[in-house]
């Protein structure tokens, strides 16, 4: 009798002979839920790629200065020799893609395009991450309490949660913004549309962790490995910690990573709206928003940046969508 | 059932209060905590100290929080008057304030942007409803077929895909290269068929998004109910395929859309914002733009509030809707 699962015998140990051993000659072992996720995440080949390409995504985030600097010109270095003086547009075809600019040169004022968008990566990354923390962390908390002690405090979050749901969050966020200072914090200018953007949109984002810590909570803490613990004498930190926490582990990664991208979005919308990053701070959403003057002259220069959000959004929809497929096979949203 | 629609109507009442009060936080508090000053913004480049005096004093700006409070409630609930140092002008209705640039009442320019908007989002949300459930059921009918593997793969790429950069697209595509669609927007009244032509890029690509996200929880939804026992009793029964489907599959399929749709219809807000950015039309959401440009609050503050309390009743007819699709809510 082997395991249905599929065969993982290359990195198994050998089998030990004292077990007796049987017909296919495997021993049987434990395997923890992260380890079978892992195994059936391998054989996923959208979902590898996705996670491949986050990666590269996150290394060019960090390395930036480096690859611009062996790669690209400065991002804000304007080469106003390149862009045709009457029409604005990129000398040469496809919006001036050459050896010395890989992704052409912007209308107008002739900043590498290259360059731009391997620093407009860090910003998107930067806030669809962080946001997502700051969604995740509030989320497990309220979903958590919610969830475990029940009653009115239960009622409330849950209101206000399907109250946040329905909220139209991109116009609130704007408004938000609208009304924010220059400076705060002792930050300014783009540091502070960072952080605000980061707060605001991880706001906004908690209710969906929310809701399913507080249902998962609501099932967990009626089973009887709770009561067990509860009977010995736990304390209420103990369980939420020690024995409800480390269930709520898988969705709360899943939806972590299905969050990601939309995050992205939303800060790429708020630079196209022109709310989000100030220039000359190079952005992909503040990239589509100047290309919207230029989209019959110089399409490339809305395909470049536009491409570059398609990608990666859709390297996590896809790693995210892997991911809940392995943690939960039965899953279907 | 009257019971049901009082509950829901009260809840409604207190989700527009709790607007209310989210806006008067976000326009009247937060600026107070970080020194912007609304009557500097009133003012504009000029800033005579009397002036700033006499517009604070026109605005209440100097009231107690709570008295600035009840008379944002009271302008918009029954209109208002503004007076300083003897001129005096009443405000109707929904009043939003005047707007800091140009003066005029708020609703009034936005009731004209209203119907713009409005329309956008209404074509928008038929036109995905059909793309993205027929896709979706279609898709979990013929699982793993050519269909199915194309249908979901577009799917993805359409939430992947930002609003303004596949309207950016298709602008170039339809409009610029092949002269197939206006890229103006004309008003209806003008002329119906200008005006169809110049909104279907706009419902599209709105539409494509919310479709891609629609067609998948369809399927998904889909291939679960049908491997559910009414299915398999209502087959054993010999009740045909085609009426299985639409009768037993389709009606429990519809159940989560429904309540999807309601919680989407926020982010159709800001889909339109963008959308109506990216296509020039004179809608809501542009309005707010050159607002936020301009740092004309009230202006920011009356669209923020009618597009709020949209979503808040249109979230009521949804819940209406349910009781005519499920019959299990129907007495609830």
């Amino acid at each position: 009798m082997t395991a249905p699962l599929h065969d993982t015998s290359a990195e198994t140990a050998p089998v030990d002979p004292a077990l007796g051993g049987d017909s296919t000659g495997k021993a049987i072992e434990g395997r923890s839920l992260g380890r079978i996720a892992w195994n059936r995440l391998k054989r996923d080949k959208l979902a590898l790629t996705g996670g491949i390409v986050v990666l590269l995504l996150i290394a060019v985030a960090v390395l930036a200065p480096l690859i611009v600097s062996v790669l690209g010109h400065p991002p804000d270095k304007h080469h106003e020799d390149l862009v045709d003086p009457l029409f604005q547009t990129p000398k040469g075809a496809l919006g001036g893609i050459s050896a010395d600019h890989l992704l052409g040169v912007e209308p107008g004022n002739g900043r590498d395009l290259f360059s731009r968008i391997v620093y407009g990566a860090r910003v998107s990354l930067l806030v669809g991450f962080l946001s997502a923390m700051v969604a995740v962390v509030v989320g497990t908390v309220m979903g958590a309490l919610a969830g475990y002690f029940g009653g009115w405090l239960d009622a409330a979050i849950s209101r206000v949660m399907d109250m946040l749901l329905a909220f139209p969050q991109l116009l609130f966020i704007i408004s938000l913004i609208s009304v924010v200072p220059n400076s705060m914090f002792g930050l300014t200018g783009t540091g502070v549309r960072l952080t605000v953007m980061i707060l605001v949109i991880g706001f906004f984002g908690w209710p969906y962790i929310g809701r399913i810590v507080r249902g998962q909570t609501l099932s967990l803490r009626e089973r009887e490995y709770v009561e067990a613990a509860r009977s010995l004498g736990a304390g209420r930190r103990y369980i939420l910690f020690k024995e409800l926490l480390p269930n709520l582990i898988a969705p709360i990664t899943v939806y972590t990573t299905l969050m990601i991208p939309t995050n992205i979005l939303t800060e790429a919308a708020l630079s196209f709206l022109g709310v989000g990053v100030k220039p000359p701070t190079a952005s992909w959403g503040q990239m589509l928003s100047q290309a919207t003057r230029y989209y019959e002259a110089d399409p490339m220069f809305m395909v470049v940046p536009g491409v570059a959000i398609f990608i990666t959004v859709l390297s996590f929809n896809l790693f995210g969508d892997g991911v809940r497929d392995a943690l939960d096979p039965k899953g279907t949203r | 059932m009257l019971t049901y629609l009082i509950r829901r109507l009260f809840a409604v009442a207190v989700m527009l209060v709790v607007v209310m009060l989210a806006v008067f936080g976000i326009f009247f508090l937060i600026p107070e905590w970080t020194g912007l000053d609304p009557a500097t913004m009133f003012a504009g480049k000029q800033t005579d100290a009397q002036a700033l005096e006499g517009i604070r004093q026109k605005l209440g700006l100097d009231d107690p929080i709570l008295v600035q409070l009840f008379d944002f409630f009271r302008g918009i609930l029954v209109g208002r008057d503004y007076s300083s140092a003897g001129d005096s002008y009443h405000c109707e209705a929904p009043c939003f304030g005047y707007s800091f640039k140009t003066e005029q009442a708020v609703w009034p320019i936005l009731a004209d942007r209203l119907p713009v908007t409005m329309g956008l989002a209404a074509g928008a949300v038929i036109i995905w409803l059909i793309i993205g459930l027929s896709a979706g059921v279609v898709s979990a009918l013929r699982r793993g077929s050519f269909w199915d593997r194309a249908a979901m793969s577009m799917a993805l790429s359409g939430v992947s895909l930002p609003i303004y950069f596949t309207g950016l697209l298709s602008l170039a595509i339809f409009s610029y290269g092949l002269g197939l669609v206006s890229n103006e927007y004309t008003p209806m009244e003008e002329s119906f068929s200008l005006w169809f032509s110049g909104m279907i890029l706009p419902w599209v690509t709105l539409a494509f998004l919310f479709g891609a996200m629609y067609a998948r929880l369809t399927r998904a939804t889909m291939l679960e109910v049908m491997g559910e026992d009414y299915i398999r009793t209502a087959r054993a029964k010999g009740v045909r395929e085609p009426v299985v489907i639409r009768k037993h599959a389709m009606r429990s399929t519809m159940t989560p859309i429904i309540t999807l749709l309601g919680v989407d219809l926020g982010a159709l807000m800001g889909g339109a914002i963008l959308t109506e950015t990216t296509f020039s039309l004179p809608g809501l959401g542009q309005a707010v733009l050159k607002a936020i440009g301009e740092k004309d609050l009230p202006l920011i503050l009356g669209v923020t509030l009618i597009t709020a309390s949209a979503v808040v009743i249109a979230n009521l007819i949804v819940d209406l809707l349910y009781g005519v699709i499920d019959p299990r809510v129907r007495l609830a």
